[in-house]
């Protein structure tokens, strides 16, 4: 019980310290929507084609624009030394960090929630047809990002090219969720729920989240304090 | 003695490839693909050396999170550095290959991707180990990327596979077999790369233990 309510005073405080200023978020909204807008010029809008591969084109917007938010997550401990302070709290370091993860989920759903409809304006899709599916799949994707982009954020907070650095680590990792993530949302986005035919990727999903999750519990002391 | 260890290792690496390509070259060309099938003996032994490095690399980086040992710390770079190499000449035999047998450099087939993939997460590595100064923190964080990088492998197999075969597949040789004398030269190359991926690692660790030598007498100096 202690345990969670650890974990909760770390996530009300990340949301608190982003609400407050709203710099990451505020960043990565705007980002979203300039990769959006991107898009439309590398792919006509209007064609058929281009809603096939809205799934991809969704999640690579989602990707991006998510590590712009978890590169903060860590980064904004460093100043007045508050990381120092944070790992000396009494707490364990799985606390800190799964309050944090959390965190970063729910800033990271929010500017997807935002981006989706802006999506399904500019594009044309009719993403609304298999919503509780596609939710479902966000959420799971959405995890599954934030779970390794919290671990990566933390280990490289400290290092030169913070910012290059966490893609190149984390996308890499993130591409079989991405994958199944951008099959699934691409044929619930054409109003196709999932069947028996890709329910593999759903499984595959499922299983990246609670094996990331897992290994990351059991690494982030290590990671944290050495 | 490790040093004379090692030149007999190498020796025998060099000449059992000699030999091996000696006995290659007779052979006569496949009877579909013609003579670009000889790749063969070199793509797949790289790709078999390149996993195994893998799996070192994982087995190394728990052993240093376990003991702070350094020792696997440099074994996990150096075999890093080396499967890396090995799965770039396995990416690109495989392309060779492609453009011969599918006319293209490069197709989207689940082993090209998976490997490309495999060859970004262990670059990513390397980057990560050259961004950080601190040694007991470059080694840890190492450690625990090396780790979640290996648990990516089976899974970016397995989806890439699973993701293609919504595809069409590029025409593969069928379920062909080698003929007793290819099968014989094919072990004996599998074992003379092995053998050439032994060596680099081996001096490549060496390498990292004087540099490590090398760091703490920099350090000595400096504190006198």
């Amino acid at each position: 019980m202690a345990y969670l309510q650890q974990v909760a005073t770390i996530f009300a405080k990340d949301l608190r310290a982003e609400l407050r200023t709203k710099e990451a978020i505020n960043a990565s909204l705007s980002f979203a929507l300039v990769v959006l807008l991107l898009f439309s010029f590398a792919f006509d809008p209007s064609e058929e084609t281009t809603r096939e591969i809205s799934g991809g084109l969704l999640w690579i917007v989602f990707a991006f624009a998510g590590t712009l938010l978890l590169n903060r997550s860590f980064a904004r401990e460093l100043g007045n030394d508050c990381l120092d302070a944070l790992i000396s709290a009494p707490i364990p370091a799985s606390a800190l960090f799964l309050g944090k993860a959390l965190a970063n989920f729910i800033l990271v759903m929010a500017v997807e929630l935002i981006a989706l409809p802006l999506f399904g304006i500019f594009y044309n899709v009719r993403w609304t047809s298999q919503f509780w599916q596609l939710m479902l799949v966000i959420v799971l994707g959405t995890w599954a990002m934030t779970v390794t982009g919290t671990i990566f954020s933390a280990l490289t907070v400290n290092i030169r090219l913070r910012e290059v650095m966490l893609p190149i680590l984390n996308f890499p990792i993130l591409i079989p969720a991405l994958l199944g993530a951008m099959q699934l949302t691409s044929s619930l986005v054409a109003g196709k729920p999932i069947t028996e035919d890709n329910n593999a990727w759903l499984k595959m999903l499922i299983g990246f989240d609670v094996m990331y999750t897992a290994v990351s519990l059991f690494l982030v002391e290590t990671v944290l304090v050495g | 003695m490790r040093s004379k260890i090692l030149t007999i290792i190498a020796v025998a690496a060099i000449l059992l490839l000699a030999r091996d390509i000696y006995l290659i070259t007779g052979f006569p060309p496949e009877r579909n693909q013609g003579a670009i099938f000889k790749i063969i003996f070199f793509h797949v032994p790289m790709a078999i050396t390149a996993l195994t490095c893998a799996l070192v690399a994982f087995t190394a980086s728990i052993l240093f999170l376990a003991t702070k040992n350094f020792k696997f710390d440099a074994l996990a770079v150096a075999v890093t550095e080396v499967g890396l190499a090995f799965l770039a000449g396995n990416l690109i035999t495989g392309s060779i290959w492609g453009r011969v047998a599918w006319g293209v450099w490069w197709a989207w087939d689940a082993r090209l991707t998976s490997a490309l993939v495999c060859w970004l997460l262990y670059a990513g590595y390397l980057m990560l180990r050259n961004a950080i100064e601190e040694p007991t923190q470059r080694a840890t964080f190492a450690a625990v990327f090396s780790i979640f990088a290996f648990m990516d492998v089976p899974i970016v197999i397995f989806s890439i596979k699973w993701w293609r075969t919504q595809h069409p597949q590029p025409v593969f040789w069928g379920g062909g077999s080698f003929p007793p004398d290819w099968t014989a030269v094919f072990g004996w190359q599998m074992l003379a790369i092995l053998l050439v991926g032994i060596v680099f690692t081996a001096v490549r660790l060496r390498q990292e233990q004087f540099q490590r030598e090398i760091d703490s007498l920099r350090r000595e100096a400096h504190a006198l």
